[in-house]
Order: structure tokens, then sequence, then C-alpha cells
């Protein structure tokens, strides 16, 4: 009887490993309408006015780069043939021109052709002098984009770029149709509706009605490249409500296939997921929660010159005090309490891909206090009658702010106990996403403004190089009131040593030599007083069962594989 | 009543005015940023770009008198062309557009305004037919069993909130017994006895739960109305001369009752355009009341200035709607 079973069930495993990898009779639009919920509503269908990662998910079902990042981080090529590098000739010597060649016979749903000249009004489109591109960063030191023929696209850099996969490759930067935009460019850009809301693309699907912050609804696309894609026929989104909803509607009801951004509780969301119907998705890419400390005064005394270079912090300069506050959080405690699946603790700022990561850094990995409060009592501070540690009749006290959101404050709840254990008094403070997060100079709540000791926010970097990013830490980007508050380093810290190393990464090109100096400017970093690495947060999304081949991305966006979705039978 | 009214309506125009001018400098003074949902990526300087594209760099005076051209000036003119195709002028204006969507805002509400009337206005209707009988039968029936529970119903529907009952109907009847949607679908279109089983399935929830707080809100006023009726001289002299208990309490005390009752009623009709902030949310109505809080989250200036707006019209409108029902509904009542 038992061995039947056996049989039985390994029969089945072996129909399923056989029929379960592609749908078996793959054709355009068999398999009806997919659902997908976005809570965050989609607003425009083009990342270059877009004002958030919804709105870039959205339009990368409709317009499609180059290449793009795969679920690896590798990148795969979309509209091209292959991905240039300099041992196939495609990116030059020197380093400063890359060269694609466009796969043949590519249409965009009109039904007209693609060629380079799309490509460079695409650069033209998005520096255009007098627009609000959002996603220039991207185009940052190219000098020119040319039709080289019809088919090739040539980037002249005006630096050598070790990296060039910057310009017309990930979801930032899509190829956008010269015949529609032509008449859209710099100040008129957001002027264009129907463009901006009905682009015509190459991507698996087109849109058919867009009602803004409400519903997207997409058909399949009649000129997709692959003839049997996409295999859903229409594809509808719809924006509006909370995470946790959006999870309910997949995971309990059912009534959606795919939810973006399911980031609630992780307890609610293993009840949700006990009902069956769905699975929960996660992705980890660059995203760290981390708390930036202080290497200026904040002190409201100073007045103009509070949190500038010219008043270095009292305490918090010292490596001993932040490395005794690392010491005393339980990274795991608050993985579990607030992110589940979709956090992992470290003690690295850069975080992933695999190759990047340091692997000298796991001492802060294991809560240890009675370290922290020997380190403590070494840099001086001991203990006065009310717990507090004081120095020079200085109290032990830091002001932790962060953005209103209730994760964070289940955080810094938990940080500011096991900180009181250790003889830290701690206030805290949460301020409104759309102020603590906007760069409004007249404001004193921004991060960049950083009136606080420790703030806590989570950033990350676009596609898998951490060059720009880690530029954010050298001396030249601390914010000031003489630049506006604007700037990166938002802990203002300056370290010689760091500089050279990213002196040095600008000048390395090769994956492997990238990574050896990449870890150490992380490790310069990690190691100094500015910055205490928390969690390392993925992205959570949730599935029906029935939908099959979504391949969670963190690196790109994550329908950026919808012309593989299908509905297992 | 003519000239009353309108001498109501010439005084409502400065007062619009200064409202106006209040909204802008509010929404101008209080913190937000539209670049700030922008992912973290997005460097300082491009988000200075972008805000300077959408016309932040300039003075205040200067964005507000272009909203005052662009709402008072261009989209009535925009909104006559469309009504009569004729063209005015080289139909080249400057509309209001939202910052967060780039289409103009007055399309984005006409948009809306459907499900926000269906929802909203057919709970606000439901809610008015439960609360007048209500009322007056527990007036009538004072400390009886359906007194006491037209106490209790009020009293659920004034103290739990709708995103708790919201969600306990959710819980039920969609993650349960898996009847009804918690998804309205506004692509929807009635076009045969299905869909339109499909519309009333999916407006159910959202309808009950606000009819149930509309309700418990004016069956209270009903009730306190007929019962300072009920104790009048009138009411026992219509009582001596004969009148049957009917017409005694439909005829003479419930027209009587209805009149503060009808100005509160009027006031309350534009919070329905208002949208149901909380309800539409919950069930993902996307009407009004979500544009109007996604406009705010995304510090979405133009969107919240024009939608803000055009409720404090409805509101000055409907104040004077209340004030001429008064004249209308009491005869002692003469305003000229």
């Amino acid at each position: 009887m038992k061995l039947r079973h056996l049989l039985t069930g390994a029969a089945i495993a072996a129909l399923i490993a056989t029929t379960g990898g592609a749908p078996a009779f793959a054709e355009r639009g068999a398999d009806g309408q997919v659902n997908l919920l976005y809570w965050q509503a989609v607003s425009i269908m083009t990342p270059y006015l877009s004002n958030g990662t919804k709105d870039l998910q959205a339009a990368s079902l409709v317009i499609e780069p180059l290449a793009r990042y795969n679920e690896k981080g590798d990148l795969e090529p979309f509209l091209v043939e292959d991905i240039p590098t300099v041992e196939n000739g495609g990116v030059s010597k020197d380093l400063l021109t890359i060269t694609w060649k466009l796969k043949e016979g590519l249409l965009w749903s009109d039904g007209t052709p693609v060629t380079a000249d799309d490509a460079v009004f695409t650069w033209q489109y998005c520096t255009h002098p007098d627009g609000g591109c959002a996603q220039i960063s991207n185009f940052s030191d190219v000098t020119n984009v040319e039709a080289v023929d019809p088919r090739t696209i040539r980037i002249t850099f005006g630096v050598p770029k070790p990296f060039p996969y910057g310009p017309l490759v990930g979801g930032q930067a899509p190829l956008i149709q010269k015949a529609q935009f032509a008449d859209c460019l710099g100040p008129k850009a957001p002027e264009c509706t129907k463009a901006n809301t009905y682009p015509i693309g190459t991507g698996p699907f087109r849109v058919v009605d867009f009602k803004a912050n409400d519903v997207v609804t997409l058909e399949a696309n009649p000129n997709y490249r692959d003839p049997s894609k996409p295999a859903f026929a229409t594809a509808v989104i719809k924006g509006g409500g909370d995470p946790a909803s959006a999870a309910r509607s997949v995971l309990e009801t059912g009534e959606y296939d795919f939810a973006w951004n399911t980031q609630v509780e992780p307890e609610i969301l293993a009840q949700m997921a006990a009902a069956g119907k769905g699975q929960i998705l996660s992705a980890f890419g660059t995203l760290l929660e981390r708390l930036q400390v202080n290497q200026t005064d904040p002190d409201p005394a100073l007045g103009a010159e509070r949190s500038t270079v010219a008043h270095p912090h009292p305490f918090l300069t010292d490596e001993r005090v932040v490395k005794a506050l690392s010491l005393a959080i339980d990274r795991e405690i608050l993985v579990e309490t607030g992110y589940g699946e979709a956090g992992r603790a470290t003690c690295n700022f850069i975080p992933a891909p695999d190759l990047n990561v340091s692997p000298n850094n796991d001492w802060c990995l294991k809560q240890d206090m009675e370290g922290a409060k020997k380190l403590l009592d070494e840099a001086g501070w001991t203990e006065g009658s009310d717990g507090v540690r004081e120095k020079d009749g200085r109290k032990l006290s830091i002001l932790y702010q962060t953005s209103t959101n209730s994760v964070r404050q289940a955080a810094q709840a938990l940080i500011k106990q096991w900180w009181n254990e250790i003889g830290v008094e701690v206030e805290l403070r949460n301020i409104d996403g759309s102020v603590f997060f906007g760069s409004d100079p007249g404001s004193p709540d921004t991060l960049q403004k950083f009136f606080a000791d420790v703030e806590m926010y989570a950033n990350e970097f676009d596609g898998t190089d951490p060059e720009k990013y880690l530029g954010e830490w050298t001396c030249g980007e601390i914010p000031g009131p003489d630049t506006q508050w604007q700037g990166g380093n938002t802990s203002r810290w300056c370290n010689a040593d760091f500089d050279a190393a990213l002196a040095e990464l600008a000048k390395t090109a090769g994956l492997d030599g990238r990574a050896k100096v990449i870890i150490k400017a992380n490790d310069l970093i990690v190691n100094s007083p500015a910055v205490i690495p928390l969690v390392h947060r993925g992205r959570l999304s949730a599935a029906v069962n029935s939908l099959a081949g979504v391949k969670m991305n963190a690196w790109d966006s994550e329908l950026w594989n919808a012309a593989d979705w299908y509905r297992a039978k | 009543m003519l000239t009353y009214t309108l001498r109501r309506l010439l005084f409502a125009i400065p007062t619009l005015l200064v409202i106006s001018f209040i909204i802008f400098a509010l929404l101008d003074l209080s913190p937000g940023d539209p670049t700030a949902n922008l992912p973290m990526t997005i460097p300082p300087e491009v988000r200075e770009k972008i805000r300077e594209s959408l016309g932040l760099g300039q003075p205040f005076h200067i964005r507000y008198l272009l909203w005052m051209q662009q709402f008072f000036i261009n989209e009535p003119l925009n909104l006559l062309e469309k009504w009569t195709g004729w063209t005015i002028g080289d139909g080249n204006r400057l509309r209001v557009i939202s910052w967060q969507t780039r289409s103009p805002v007055v399309d984005l509400i006409v948009q809306r305004l459907p499900q926000t009337l269906w929802v909203v206005g057919l709970a606000y209707l439901i809610g008015v037919l439960i609360a007048i009988p209500l009322g007056v039968i527990s007036a009538y029936r004072q400390y009886s069993w359906i007194d006491q529970f037209a106490t209790l119903f009020s009293m659920i529907g004034f103290s739990v909130p709708t995103f708790f009952t919201g969600l306990a109907l959710i819980v039920i009847f969609s993650v349960k017994l898996q009847w009804l949607p918690t998804i309205y679908d506004t692509n929807l279109r009635v076009t045969d006895a299905h869909t339109f089983w499909l519309q009333i399935k999916q407006m159910i929830m959202p309808v009950s739960v606000l009819a149930l707080y509309n309700a418990a809100q004016i069956s209270r006023y009903m009730r306190a109305a007929m019962l300072d009726n009920l104790s009048q001289d009138y009411v026992r002299t219509a009582r001596a001369k004969g009148m049957s208990e009917r017409s005694v309490l439909l005829v003479h005390v419930l027209r009587n009752s209805l009149i503060p009752v009808v100005t509160v009623i009027a006031l309350g009709v534009p919070t329905i355009f208002g949208g149901a902030i909380i309800t539409e949310q919950i069930f993902r109505v996307n009407g009004l009341g979500q544009l109007l809080i996604s406009g705010i989250q995304s510090a979405d200036m133009p969107l919240v200035q024009t939608l803000t707006f055009i409720f404090a019209v409805l509101i000055v409108f409907f104040n004077l709607i209340a004030d001429v029902l008064y004249g209308i509904l009491d005869p002692r009542i003469r305003y000229d």
C-alpha cells in the first residue's frame, strides 16, 4: 500500500517536472486575464516623469530597455542581440564607447519598426536642458548617442566608464518611440498626457484604457517579438488600498493574481499565507535599513552652524561608543518583528550582489550587551545615579529620528530599550515620510539636515554597481547650508582613505577587480562611527498559486518577465 | 426670496475668493515635497530640476494668480468648448495639471465622479431612507423595544469607525463566505442583467458601511425633532379635534419636525462629493476621496488645491440651498 502511494507520488512529481517548466501549448492570449494589484496606484506610464517605483513597474509591461537585469542581477539582452563587453568588442578598450546592436525585425506596438533613432531620441528626451526627467542620472557622462545604422546604437561617454550599462539599461531607462514623443521635449513633456499614459512600446502589453491613480487596462501587444507570448490576452493593474488588504486579496480571497509590495507585519502575512491560496515572494536587492550616525553636533544652541562640519559631534565620533550602540542591537529580533521573510540581519553597507559583499564583518550579528558596556566603560562613560552614563558632566543622550511607519516605530522602541540597558538615554522622534524624505531646504526635519544624533532609513542603488552609491560618502558630498543641504553624505563623515579607494574604483574595470575595491570601501564605512547597518531588506510581493512563471526580481521591475507568465493548469 | 438668493450668491463670490487664497496659502506653507516619493536613488539635483519643471521655483503670488487663471478662465472655457463644440481662441490653454499624473485635474475629477456618486451618494440616500422612518417610530414609541433598538443601532453607527465595520464585513462576506468582492471594479460597465448584478454585488459592502453611519446620525436628529413636536399644544389640539393618529403624526408632526432635519440633510450633501476617504480606500472604490488622499500623500498641490476649492464651492452652495429650503418649508420664515 505504502509503496503504491510512493509510486503514484513519484509519478505525479515526474509529471510536474516534465510539464511544469514551460507552458505546454504556448499561444498568445490563451490564458485570459491576469490581475495585478498595486496598492500605490499607477499615476503615469513612463518612468521619465514618474514620482514612484510603482509607475516604473507598470510601464515595464509596455516599454522596454535594451537590456534588463534578471533575478540574479545579471544583464539579459531584451531588445539587443547580446550584451556588449570589452571582450566581444562592444565596449571600446578605452572604456569610452559602448555599441549595442538591436535585434532584427523589432516592431513597436503600432507596427512601425524600432530603429536606433528611437534610442538617440530617448537620450535627447531625458537630457533636454529644460525638462524635469526623473531618470537623467542614468545618462550621466553621456556625451553622445548616435545611430550608426538603423540597428546599431553607439553611446559615447565623456569619461572612461568601467561599468557602461547605465543608459537605456534597466527598468529606469526604457526606449520610447520618437514618432510619439517628438513634440514632447523639455517643458512640453508633462503636457503630453496621451503619450505619457498610452505609450507605444515594444513590451508584451499595450495600454487600452488608463484611469490615473485607479486602474490600467492592457492587452497583449500584437507585434510582440515572440509570436507565442504573452500567454495572457489582457492585464489589469488595479490601484488603491493598503499593503495588508492587497496581500489579503491575493493570499486569502484569491481575487487578484499578483500584489506588489505586500510589506506588512510578518505575523499577519504568515496568517494570510496559511489560507493556502497563494505564496509570498521575496527577493533581495541592495536595500539597507541603517542608522546613520551624525558626525556633527546637532545642538540647537549652535544656530545656523547646527549639524555642520564646523562642530564635530561631542561623542558619536568615538568609534567605541558607536560600536557599543551597534553591539547592543539584536538584529535578528528586528528582522523577526518587522520584516520576516523580507529581511536579513547584516553588518555590511553593500549587502548585495554576493560578489561585492564583504566577508569581514560578522561581529555585530550577535547581540553582546556586556561587550557594549565594556566598550563604553573603556571610552570613559560611567554610569550616573539615574542609570544614564556620563562623561565630563555630559550625559550620553541621543535623539533618534526616523520616518513615520509602524515597522520603524517598533524598531525604534526596541532599540531604545536595548540602548537604555547599556546606560544610554534615548529620545525618539518620527517625522512624516513626505517631509523626512522630501528635500525642502526650508524644512528642519529632512534627513539631509539631520538635526538629530542618529536617524534610521533605508537606501539602495539601481543596478548592481555601487560606484555612484559609494560616491555619496566622499567628503565633497557632505550637506550643509552652502549647498542648500544637498548631498548624500548625511552622516557628514570624511575619510581620506575612503576617498582614495573611490578614486581607485573609478579606474578599475572588470567585475572581480571592482569587487575587491568595493569590499575595501565597504569595510572602511562599516568600521567607521558613521553608520550602523541593521537589516538587509528585500522586496516582498504575493502571487496566487495558479500564476506561473513569476521570477521575483529586485534588480529591475518585478514585472520584468511578464511575457513569460502563464496560468498553471 | 429671489433677491435674497441673488444677494447671497453675490456675497459668495468674495467668500470663495478668500477661501481659495487661504487654501493656497495653507498648502504652500505646509511641508511636503512632490519628489519625496521618488526612489532614494534619484539624486537631489535631479529632484531640484523636477521641482523647477513643476513651477515651484516661481514666487507665491505668481503661482496663485496662475492657478486662478487656469481654474477660473481656462477650465470653464475648456468645458464650454467640450459641450458646445466651438473653438474659442487657439484652444491651446494651460489647464490645471496634476503633478503626480501629469493630466488635467478636472478630467481626473470627472473620471472619479461616477463611482463616488454611486457609492457615497446611494449610501447617503439609503441612510436618509432608513433614518427618517426609524426616527419617527422611535420617537412615537419612546422607550419601547423598537426605540431601544434604534438607539443601539445609532450608537453602533456613531461609535464604530468605518474602517472597522468595513474590515469586519470583508472578513465575513469575502474571506469566510466568499460571496462578495473586496475590490470595486471601476472598469465594470452595466450593460445587461449579469453586469448589473455584479455592480450590485460590489456596491453592497461599501454602501452598507456608509449607510449605517449616515442613518445613525440622521435618525437621532429625526427622533429629537419629533419628540420636540409631539409635546406641542397643536398636537393635542389636533387630537382633540378627533383627527386620526395617522394624520396627526404624518401630516402635522412629521412635516414640522422635518424642517431642521432637511437642513441637516442638505448640509450633508457636499460631503458626498468629498467622498468617503476611508471607505473608498478599504474597498478600493477610488473615487474623489481616494483622489484627494493620494494627492495629499504625494504633495500634488494643484490637485489638492482644486479639489478642496470645489468642496468649498459645494459647501457654500448647499448652505444657501438649506437656507432657501428652510424658507419654503417654514412659512414663518421670510427673508425679504
